[in-house]
């Protein structure tokens, strides 16, 4: 019983298919001869597709190798134009529950780069504080290189005011990135309609093959380039294109985004009944981010079960065949208690007891089924095992 | 069974591992963390808490192809094991963290959190041998291959900790029999060099981590008349037997090397001597823990007192829970300190385990009795 689609999900067939065929085929898409001329076509057909179905333009499509690489590409590439531009814009606003793929870029801008990180506060439902925010730019909007906030957490599924940030933003001339990845295909996303400069996508966590990803880049966006070379896209992101991964991260997105809405129906009541199942079975435990299933993606459930520790958990839930993740980052496999619940209040020793469930395209009510009937043993036998590590010290 | 296998990142847990899947056993890897900012420890393939490591026994459960599992016992680590080591030598005794580790943590916190988690037994690369009795009681015995033996290490968790441990390596010939099992069963941490020093002291240098942790507390170097012969920068740094590191410009009238007698934590004083008063005659320790009947009264064993060193025959006295233990040849063990552990055996099998808290010297020996 896979619930883990957060963190990755199976391709969708015709994603598979697609791949399968085009990996068998020639050509380098910047080659002007036969060979290369298809290769490009199918590039550009993705191009389009991707396009489309997000509500850009072809032409602002960037195409990179996953979701870091465009966050990385958009916090430094924004920041070094900006600045570039007027030395004072030197601040770097992001919200404090990012994924690490922005979160950790923007350090080491602070360390490396001139930057001066301000992370924006959260509040118990990890929502980004847009008073925080209004504050932050009536104070030195003039010295802000751009704001970043996530269209939709990762770990607790919080969907983030992003009209409020653009349109703030927008008040002092500050661009503004949002971390898409884990939005599509689970909430409407247009590109052009949000306001966004900038926004990241990625193909895997759609149904989309490893490896591919993009960054939307508004037109007229400055982004000074991270990756140097041959000067693929717009000199903006040198490096080979791959045909195959692409033409089938076009059509996943595609896909996705079509069929988004009936997923999101059937995922969010799965998602009820898990919510409902769990809180009935173990009342003890505590959902956290937003209980607003508008504010929430659909196919996100994250709790804490206090006295249990994540690591415990996930093993007893692994041996009795279900896979979930506690949400957050390990360091050299070390669970550590994630910086989103952190940041929205939770304190540590509770944060060690996370769990996040998360529902895809292949889920059915026998997973939510098989998660009700496995967990209350294994809270049970999890909270024994956190007392066995707490006993006293002679 | 449900086993977790405890794995370092080194090659024998890895083996050992491999061969509680073998005997069918359903086994789950479990890395330990033992610390929380990672750089502290040791870096590089010499010990058995860095980041290395931790890749390497993932890479071995992959193989194996069991779960593997990362446990931040790192809090408990440093509570249990390194601040009792630097408490200890801060008092002036000589304490070993691998007994402390295998008392604290490997057979307590992890094998109490696996316990809890349904698992039946805890699986490790220690070289020793649990033997059924007679009686049918378990016992520990020393490895087959000698040189390698750990039971030492291993004596302080008693029969109940036993009764769930299992040691998969107990029988192998030698060290080289387990590489060469690790590089057929294609196990990339067959070549992997042998930790040797105390994992949380990432260059070996222990006296500078002593010194880190407690500071500089300069003091004086004496002989057995109390006549000062050097000064030194913290009597917690030194250690029964010790000869490196005094630092005494004088020789002594005899010409012959000195070494620490004893270290008198309240004085701040290192007491110094020839090699002869290190000659001990007998031990006395406390906190004992049995595998076999610990009725008071006398028997004849052998005791053993360091993990790389000889057991020496011995008569012990039990009374109370505190052993006397006089060797049967005087002048058989040197340089024993308080703090160290103690452990009795009967040929391969280990009788109890307890912590000195006193030697004896021998007649000739001029201080006398070392608390």
């Amino acid at each position: 019983m896979y619930l883990d689609h957060a963190a990755t999900t199976p391709m969708l067939p015709e994603a598979a298919r697609v791949l399968a065929e085009q990996l068998v085929r020639t050509g380098n898409p910047s080659s002007l001869h036969g060979s290369g001329r298809a290769a490009r076509r199918v590039v550009e057909e993705a191009r389009e597709r991707l396009a489309a179905a997000l509500g850009a333009r072809p032409s602002e499509v960037v195409w990179t190798s996953g979701g870091t690489e465009a966050d990385n590409l958009a916090i430094k590439g924004m920041f070094w134009s900006r600045r570039n531009q007027d030395g004072r814009r030197r601040r770097l606003l992001v919200s404090a529950v990012e994924h690490h793929a922005v979160l950790d870029p923007a350090f080491w801008m602070a360390e490396h780069a001139g930057a001066e990180l301000v992370l924006l506060p959260v509040d118990g439902d990890g929502m980004v504080d847009v008073d925080a925010l209004r504050e932050e730019l009536e104070r030195s909007g003039d010295q802000v290189a751009l704001v970043s906030v996530m269209w939709a957490n990762n770990e607790v599924g919080t969907i983030q005011p992003l009209d409020d940030v653009v349109a703030l933003a927008r008040r002092y001339g500050v661009p503004v990135h949002a971390d898409a990845v884990q939005a599509v295909g689970q909430v409407p996303v247009d590109f052009a309609a949000s306001g966004l400069d900038a926004m990241t996508v990625s193909g895997h966590k759609v149904g989309g093959p490893g490896g591919a990803g993009a960054l939307l880049a508004r037109r007229g966006l400055d982004l000074t380039p991270v990756l140097h070379g041959g000067g693929q896209e717009r000199g903006v992101r040198s490096g080979t294109l791959d045909a195959a991964l692409l033409s089938s991260f076009g059509l996943a997105v595609e896909q996705a985004v079509g069929s988004r809405a009936e997923f999101a129906a059937r995922v969010g009541t799965l998602r009820d009944t898990l919510v409902e199942g769990v809180e009935a079975l173990v009342p003890e435990a505590v959902l956290r981010g937003p209980r607003d299933p508008s504010r929430r993606l659909p196919a996100n459930a994250h709790f804490t079960f206090p006295g249990c520790e994540g690591d415990s958990l996930l093993y007893l839930l692994d041996s009795a065949g279900i896979e979930a993740s506690t949400g957050s980052a390990c360091q050299a496999g070390v669970p550590r208690p994630s910086h989103v619940l952190l940041a929205m209040g939770v304190d540590e020793v509770a944060a060690r007891g996370a769990l996040r469930f998360s529902l895809g395209h292949p889920s059915t009510a026998a997973d939510v089924d098989a998660l009700l009937a496995a967990l209350p043993g294994v809270v049970d036998r999890a909270r024994a095992a956190g007392l066995a590590t707490v006993g006293t010290v002679t | 069974m449900r086993v977790l296998a405890a794995l370092s990142g080194g090659v024998d847990s890895a083996v050992a591992a491999a061969r509680a899947v073998d005997a069918g056993h359903d086994v789950v890897g479990v890395h330990m963390a033992l610390s929380r900012s990672r750089d502290q420890f040791r870096t590089g393939s010499r010990g058995c808490c860095s980041i290395e490591d931790a890749g390497d026994a993932r890479r071995a459960a992959d193989v194996l192809g069991i779960p593997y599992y990362v446990w931040d016992l790192s809090e408990r680590f440093e509570e249990t094991v390194v601040a009792d080591f630097v408490a200890e030598y801060e008092a002036g005794r000589t304490p070993n963290p691998c007994v402390r580790c295998n008392e604290h943590i490997k057979f307590a916190t992890l094998l109490d959190k696996a316990v809890a988690l349904g698992f039946d037994a805890v699986c490790t690369g220690h070289y020793a041998r649990i033997e059924t009795g007679p009686d049918g009681t378990r016992e520990l015995h020393r490895a087959r291959d000698l040189a390698k033996d750990q039971s030492y290490v291993l004596a302080v968790m008693g029969p109940e900790r036993l009764a769930r441990s299992m040691f998969p390596l107990g029988d192998v010939a030698s060290k080289e029999e387990t590489r060469a099992e690790a590089a057929a069963r294609g196990l990339s941490v067959s070549a992997k060099p042998d930790s040797y020093d105390i994992c949380f002291v990432a260059d070996g240098d222990t006296q500078g981590f002593l010194r880190s942790r407690l500071g500089s507390q300069p003091g004086e170097i004496v002989d057995g008349s109390g006549a000062v012969l050097g000064q030194h920068d913290g009597a917690y740094a030194f250690t029964v037997g010790q000869r490196k590191g005094l630092s005494i410009g004088r020789p002594a009238p005899d010409g012959k090397p000195r070494y620490v007698l004893s270290v008198e934590p309240v004085h701040n004083r290192v007491v110094v001597g020839s090699v002869d008063e290190l000659a001990v005659q007998a031990v006395e320790a406390d906190r004992a823990v049995w595998f076999a009947d610990a009725d008071d009264g006398t028997f004849a064993c052998a005791v053993q007192v360091r993990a790389h060193g000889d057991a020496v025959p011995a008569r012990a006295s039990v009374r109370d829970g505190a052993v006397q233990i006089a060797l049967d040849i005087p002048g058989a063990l040197r340089g024993v300190a308080p703090g160290q552990s103690a452990v009795l055996y009967d040929d391969t099998r280990v009788l109890g385990q307890a912590t000195v808290t006193a030697a004896l010297r021998s007649p000739g020996a001029t201080s006398g009795l070392v608390r």
